[in-house]
């Protein structure tokens, strides 16, 4: 094998098998630190053997054992130096096979659960995620995230030590445990997802990336977890990246759901989150992924924005608001209320959210209510709206479509695109 | 990526002779050694006490210089270690790794990339 083809080799092995092998390090050797090094070692050592032995069979394999060996050596000479006892020098005795997963994807469902862990900060559990299960740098978390690389760093060495002294396990949780668990690791999925779907802040309005790995590591959980709401929240995810392409123009701009050419969304991508949907219903544990699922659903599968199922999307919110009551579910519900029968039922609905007060710094309640208020020629009420949602919006994008949704009030022409959350 | 790691130690604690930071000091070779093996090391560099520096300004073309640091603290700065990191956490985890860890502070400096935008203040 050349050199420059083995090099070849070996970047695409650190691609495809970095994560995994990390993974299974962390478990074998029972510390992130120790299975970081082990990794660099392993790589270091395929650098060197693979161009004049060839690529194994199985880099994976090669790769745990190569790395495995390097640490537990250096913890034999190093307990050795130390004088350490035989008996903890047993403990570092290598066995000649580690024990390989059945399937490698399950070490990466453990690193998930503990990475997610409730006893972490929830920041730390997103920017540990997206480390050691995600495989992302420090710095490209920072950039992701706004947040200077120091303060994502230490973040991580917190959360680090804190899985280390709580001796947090790494292993899927019990039967027991479980609910709890799963809703902190699919909740960290959601917020990947998110961020890059729908950038708080920041120049760019998706950041791609993380909804690609928020997609890969939702698939793992449907692929290894007999439940239901990992299938509901892939399914949401996978909905919302079928229509990313039309939700923003050529200019960057966003384009609001009535808006949306409908022919560029991924037909392929909403037919196998219909299919996820469906199986979670069918297990009768229907949480509230496979709520807000089923009703993106309903929106990617009506024709045109004004032949969408209102009602069927009514009655889910209903149910959502049943699971989950949170305002901004109970908002989009007035908005759902007021698209199915009429703007002045969808503003008194939204009105009588915002009384509620925790949504005043919501700057798409505000927009909300400008949309319906405009509807119903309450132009003073709507552009003061207006003016209050533009006080709170961040994004730069959301910002221009604002300022040109209240240019537009002002000139007294019709408005055809409503201000309504993007769904 | 590649940080420099400023080795930053009161003198007093390190060069007082005691079995302690000896044992420290005797780290520092093999340590160095092991990391330029794994291909993380680039360069290290001890450097002599503040009190053999001499600092240089030019100032309307005109040359002065001043004994000693250019800033005087009780804790100097000792050394500098090159390193090669895939990230900042990385960095983080094999200067905690150095046995000066043990005897002083390091920070650590991401070296400017020039093919990425200027840091902006």
């Amino acid at each position: 094998m050349s050199p420059a083809s083995a090099h070849g080799a070996l970047e695409s092995v650190y691609r495809t098998e970095a994560r995994r092998v990390l993974a299974t390090l962390i478990r074998l050797l029972g510390s992130f630190d120790a299975a970081e090094e082990a990794l660099h070692e392993a790589f270091a050592a395929a650098a060197e053997q693979w161009p004049r032995e060839g690529v194994p069979e199985n880099p994976y394999a090669w790769l745990v054992s190569a790395g495995r060996f390097k640490i537990v050596d250096r913890w034999r000479q190093e307990s050795r130096l130390a004088g350490v006892l035989p008996e903890l020098a047993m403990l570092v005795e290598p066995t000649p096979e580690p024990d390989m997963p059945e399937h490698i994807q399950d070490d990466e469902l453990r690193l998930i659960f503990t990475c997610c862990h409730p006893a972490l900060a929830p920041d730390a559990r997103v920017a540990l995620t997206l480390r050691e299960v995600g495989g992302l740098t420090t710095e490209e978390i920072a950039r992701a995230y706004l947040t200077p690389a120091p303060t994502i760093a230490q973040r991580i060495v917190r959360a680090k030590a804190r899985i280390r002294d709580l001796a947090i396990p790494y292993e899927v949780p019990s039967r027991t445990e479980l609910p709890a668990r799963l809703e902190s690791a699919l909740h960290v999925i959601y917020l990947i997802f998110n961020e890059g779907y729908a950038a708080t802040e920041g120049p760019s309005l998706t950041r791609g990336d993380l909804c690609v790995e928020a997609i890969r590591l939702g698939r793992l959980m449907v692929d290894l977890l007999d439940e239901p709401e990992p299938l509901g929240l892939l399914a949401l995810m996978l909905l919302h990246e079928a229509r990313l392409s039309a939700r923003v123009d050529a200019a960057g701009d966003l384009v609001l759901l009535e808006d949306q050419d409908r022919s560029l969304w991924n037909r392929g991508q909403i037919a196998e989150a219909l299919a996820l949907i469906e199986r979670a219903r069918a297990s009768r544990r229907i949480g509230s992924y496979t709520l807000q699922a089923a009703i993106v659903g309903v929106h990617a599968e009506a024709p045109s924005f004004h032949e969408t199922n209102w009602v069927k999307i009514v009655s889910l919110y209903d149910a959502l608001c049943r699971v989950d009551l949170s305002p901004v579910t109970a908002l989009n519900r007035a908005v759902a209320l007021g698209m199915c029968h009429g703007h002045a039922v969808g503003l008194a609905a939204i009105e009588a959210v915002m009384a509620q007060g925790e949504l005043d710094r919501y700057h798409l309640a505000h927009a909300a209510r400008a949309d319906m208020q405009q509807h119903l020629g309450l132009t003073e009420a709507a552009k003061a709206s207006y003016q209050r949602a533009l006080v709170l919006a961040r994004q730069p994008a959301e910002r221009r479509l604002l300022q040109a949704r209240m240019q537009r009030l002002a000139s007294g022409l019709s408005n055809c695109e409503s201000a309504r959350p993007v769904y | 990526m590649q940080y420099h790691c400023l080795v930053y130690f009161d003198p007093q604690e390190v060069f007082n002779d005691s079995p302690e930071s000896n044992a420290v000091l005797d780290e520092i070779g093999p340590h160095a050694a092991k990391l330029k093996a794994s291909g993380q090391l680039v360069m290290a560099q001890p450097l002599n006490l503040p009190r053999e520096a001499i600092t240089v300004r030019v100032r309307d073309g005109k040359m002065s210089t001043t004994d000693g640091p250019f800033m005087e603290t009780k804790e100097i700065l000792g050394g500098l270690v090159l390193i090669e990191a895939r990230d900042l956490n990385e960095a983080v985890r094999i200067a905690a790794g150095m046995p000066h860890a043990k005897l002083g502070a390091i920070e650590i400096r991401p070296v400017i990339d020039f093919t990425k935008p200027r840091p902006k203040l």
